[in-house]
């Protein structure tokens, strides 16, 4: 099997997709000729030219609300970012427009459009440009949310996201562009709503997506150390969410850390908190933990930065205090 | 003047009995030492009998209910005297389940304190939850009345027959979790314990699967296991042999021996006797055992809390398997009893446990325990004590062995006799010169006769 990179994996599905529906194409912010702020959308324009891979002005509003347009009249737009931060210019088109036109019409318009782009703390671009937004979007009915992890799921879901007739917003993990991973030549394609084992294990459940996967497994690898034996679970989509594959874990271990690297406060953590006591209160052997950002706007600084966010630490030290090894 | 007979203790570990039958009914008269009914205790099935006179007037219980003790099954009196004051009295607990059981000589502890009864008492206690950290962890309800115990704890305590009241918890403030279940249930019955791990999740699964159709795919399949309720006895052996092997430090002897000179010695023995019995190993056993006990009378003895209680007697309980259970008849004075006397008892006492036919005098006092496997081809094993005993000898079986004799490899036999001893009454070395001493007379039998 390839192992290709995360940024690739994004890049084939758009480009398979965009050979395969001709109706499917690509606009935002440095999409065309720079090939993408982080080159997500390399060579698509040489492959498919100006009539499909559209450079817009710094817009988003605009360009969202074109977006919003073309799949009214029936074309597939994926819409492109430069950070998920910006989308909060465009918010009155994803919430307003895209997610509420299937039921406003009453059923008359479908809005297959893809919102992607990344998101999620970066590295010392400073608190407007470094948050983690998912429980802003996964808030949102009509709108799924998909924050692939790793490169096969990365390419899988955003197959799925171009296919799906519903409005997607997709959250691609800025750190996690560079990172490998095996990809099948073969088309798939991953099902919203269908969570991945990450790591099996019998002790304690770990629930993250995105980059904190990666940490998370990380962690674990040093908690094996202690004979703490975890058991990662990525949902990979949190709207629609995976519950089931979340309540069989922690019916297994009996205990439960979430670990997010979004903002504690109404963070999608909390949802997952009430859905693990709602079907695992007989089953659960310790309070529900969580890993969170601190509670403050992201620093500048780079120690400052990382002191912020959730590191492999902070989630060691709350599967401690979910065994009780701890206080 | 009419009274309530409350049901009496009719062992010493008894809580509750099922009334199996009853011998006299409404209008009997009956005289002090009558036989009233028989009630199935924890252990057996034993004889209620009556320390009063007068003749039956109403029977609270029906054939095959279960009673607490003290709680009121009969009233007795004079013919014709009105006694519906007295039944409405005995009835009303019946209707409350959760009350102390009004037995007069002892006042229950609601009425002790007036004021606590008025008050509701779950209302307050679930409006006040006690304080978390505070608590120490120790048995028993934190303070405030509320014992803390994790959901999962909660589910599996109920599972595997464990009152989470004798469970100490390792959890903040004292909480119980999984861990303190399992350990408790850990060398309580086997079978039961792995039984409920595979139905734990699989109960929780189908209560939220019905709730939210999202889970569907989640529930397991029903049928997938049956819940066995579990007797008096059961349930009494399970939290007994918890509380041993939880609170009992116990340490663990081995000595392999050659039986060889006590299965001549048992063939001579039998061959005396004839017609009149046989005598088992288990039975020389036991007898080596009991002199032993004279010999190092340390080993005789319990841990009462603040003392070392040195029993006078040796009183030896041989633990016999039954249907779904386990009793341990006694041997009183097996060390005064010549061999064919204990062979007799035994093979006696054990007919009978089998039947359920003991009397509560007959299982209880025992000041050591054998426990014999070498039946069922086990090789060795190590047995949970019988509290408040300090020790008790697991018996293996004998198999032929290579053994060495004068440098050179020969057939031969061989058997293991393992001890059990509470470390807070026997140390290493008492409990090794014990076990010595029983092994040495095994090895010269002649000792037993003496």
């Amino acid at each position: 099997m390839a192992v290709i990179s995360y940024r690739e994996a994004l890049n084939q599905a758009m480009r398979e997709e965009m050979e395969r529906d001709q109706d499917v194409f690509v606009m935002g912010e440095e999409v065309g000729h720079y090939n993408g702020a982080y080159k997500v959308t390399q060579g698509l324009l040489q492959r498919f030219s100006e009539r499909r891979v559209v450079d817009t002005p710094i817009a988003e509003m605009g360009f969202a609300g074109i977006g919003v347009g073309a799949a009214m009249v029936g074309l597939r737009p994926i819409v492109e970012f430069m950070t998920w931060n910006f989308s909060l210019v465009a918010i009155d088109q994803i919430v307003n427009s895209a997610a509420k036109m299937f039921q406003m019409s009453g059923g008359q318009f479908n809005i297959p459009i893809v919102f992607r782009g990344p998101s999620g703390p970066a590295v010392q671009v400073g608190s407007q440009h470094s948050q983690a937004l998912e429980s802003w979007y996964a808030h949102v009915p009509g709108l799924a949310v998909a924050l692939p992890s790793t490169a096969y799921d990365a390419k899988g879901l955003l197959k799925t996201a171009i296919r799906d007739d519903n409005p997607v917003v997709f959250m691609e993990g800025e750190t996690l562009y560079g990172t490998t991973g095996e990809v099948p030549e073969a088309e798939y394609l991953i099902p919203f709503g269908q969570g991945d084992i990450k790591r099996a294990g019998a002790d304690i459940t770990l629930v993250a997506w995105s980059r904190m996967v990666h940490v998370c497994l990380d962690a674990a690898k040093v908690l094996a150390d202690d004979g703490i034996d975890c058991e990662v679970v990525d949902p990979r989509t949190l709207r629609p969410l995976d519950v089931p594959i979340i309540v069989d874990s922690v019916r297994k271990t009996g205990r439960c850390v979430i670990a997010e690297v979004g903002w504690p406060s109404a963070g999608f953590g909390a949802e997952i908190a009430y859905q693990v006591q709602r079907h695992c209160l007989d089953a659960l052997d310790a309070p529900v933990e969580r890993v969170c950002s601190d509670d403050v706007p992201m620093p500048y600084a780079k120690n400052l930065e990382d002191e912020v966010q959730p590191q492999v630490a902070d989630v060691v030290a709350a599967v401690r205090r979910a065994l009780y090894l701890d206080a | 003047m009419a009274q309530i007979i409350g049901l009496p203790k009719l062992s010493p570990t008894m809580e509750e009995g099922v009334l199996v039958k009853w011998v006299k009914k409404v209008g009997d008269k009956v005289s002090p030492g009558d036989l009233v009914a028989e009630v199935e205790t924890d252990k057996a099935n034993m004889d209620f009998t009556i320390e009063d006179e007068g003749t039956v007037l109403h029977l609270f219980v029906k054939e095959g209910e279960t009673v607490k003790l003290g709680a009121p099954v009969a009233i007795l009196g004079k013919p014709g005297e009105d006694i519906a004051a007295l039944i409405a009295q005995g009835a009303a607990p019946a209707a409350a389940p959760a009350a102390a059981p009004p037995t007069p000589a002892k006042p229950a502890p609601v009425a002790a304190s007036p004021a606590a009864a008025a008050k509701p008492a779950p209302v307050a206690a679930a409006a006040k939850p006690a304080p978390v950290v505070a608590a120490a962890p120790g048995p028993g309800p934190a303070p405030g009345g509320r014992l803390l115990a994790s959901p999962l704890a909660k589910t599996l305590a109920v599972e595997l027959g464990i009152d989470l009241r004798t469970v100490t918890g390792s959890g903040p403030g004292g909480r119980i979790v999984e861990r303190d279940v399992r350990a408790a249930a850990s060398d309580g019955p086997r079978a039961v314990a792995t039984t409920a791990i595979v139905a734990a999740p699989a109960v929780a699964s189908t209560a939220a699967a019905s709730a939210d159709t999202a889970l569907a795919t989640v529930g397991e399949q029903a049928g997938d296991w049956i819940d066995v309720p579990a007797s008096n006895m059961r349930k009494r052996i399970a939290a007994r042999l918890t509380e041993a092997k939880r609170d009992v430090p116990h340490f663990y002897l081995m000595r392999r021996f050659d039986p060889a000179p006590l299965l001549a010695f048992r063939t001579r023995l039998n061959a005396l006797l004839g017609d009149r019995g046989k005598v088992s190993v288990n039975d020389l056993i036991v007898k080596s055992a009991a002199l032993a006990l004279r010999r190092v009378p340390a080993c005789n003895a319990a841990w009462v809390g603040d003392a070392i209680r040195r029993y006078q007697r040796v009183h030896v309980g041989i633990a016999v398997a039954i249907e779904d259970g386990l009793v341990t008849p006694v041997v009183r004075d097996a060390d005064l009893k010549g061999l064919g006397v204990v062979a007799a008892e035994v093979a006696d006492l054990a007919k009978r446990a089998r039947e359920r036919a003991l009397k509560g005098h007959e299982i209880t006092g025992s000041t050591f325990t054998v426990s014999n496997l070498g039946m069922f081809n086990i090789e060795r094993f190590t047995a949970i004590i019988n509290p408040p005993e300090a020790a008790i000898l697991a018996v293996g079986g004998i198999s032929d062995e290579p053994v060495v004799k004068d440098g050179a490899v020969v057939p031969g036999k061989r058997m293991t006799l393992t001890l059990s001893c509470d470390h807070r009454v026997i140390d290493g070395a008492l409990g090794a010169k014990l076990l010595a001493v029983i092994v040495e007379q095994l090895e010269a039998p002649e000792a037993l006769a003496l």
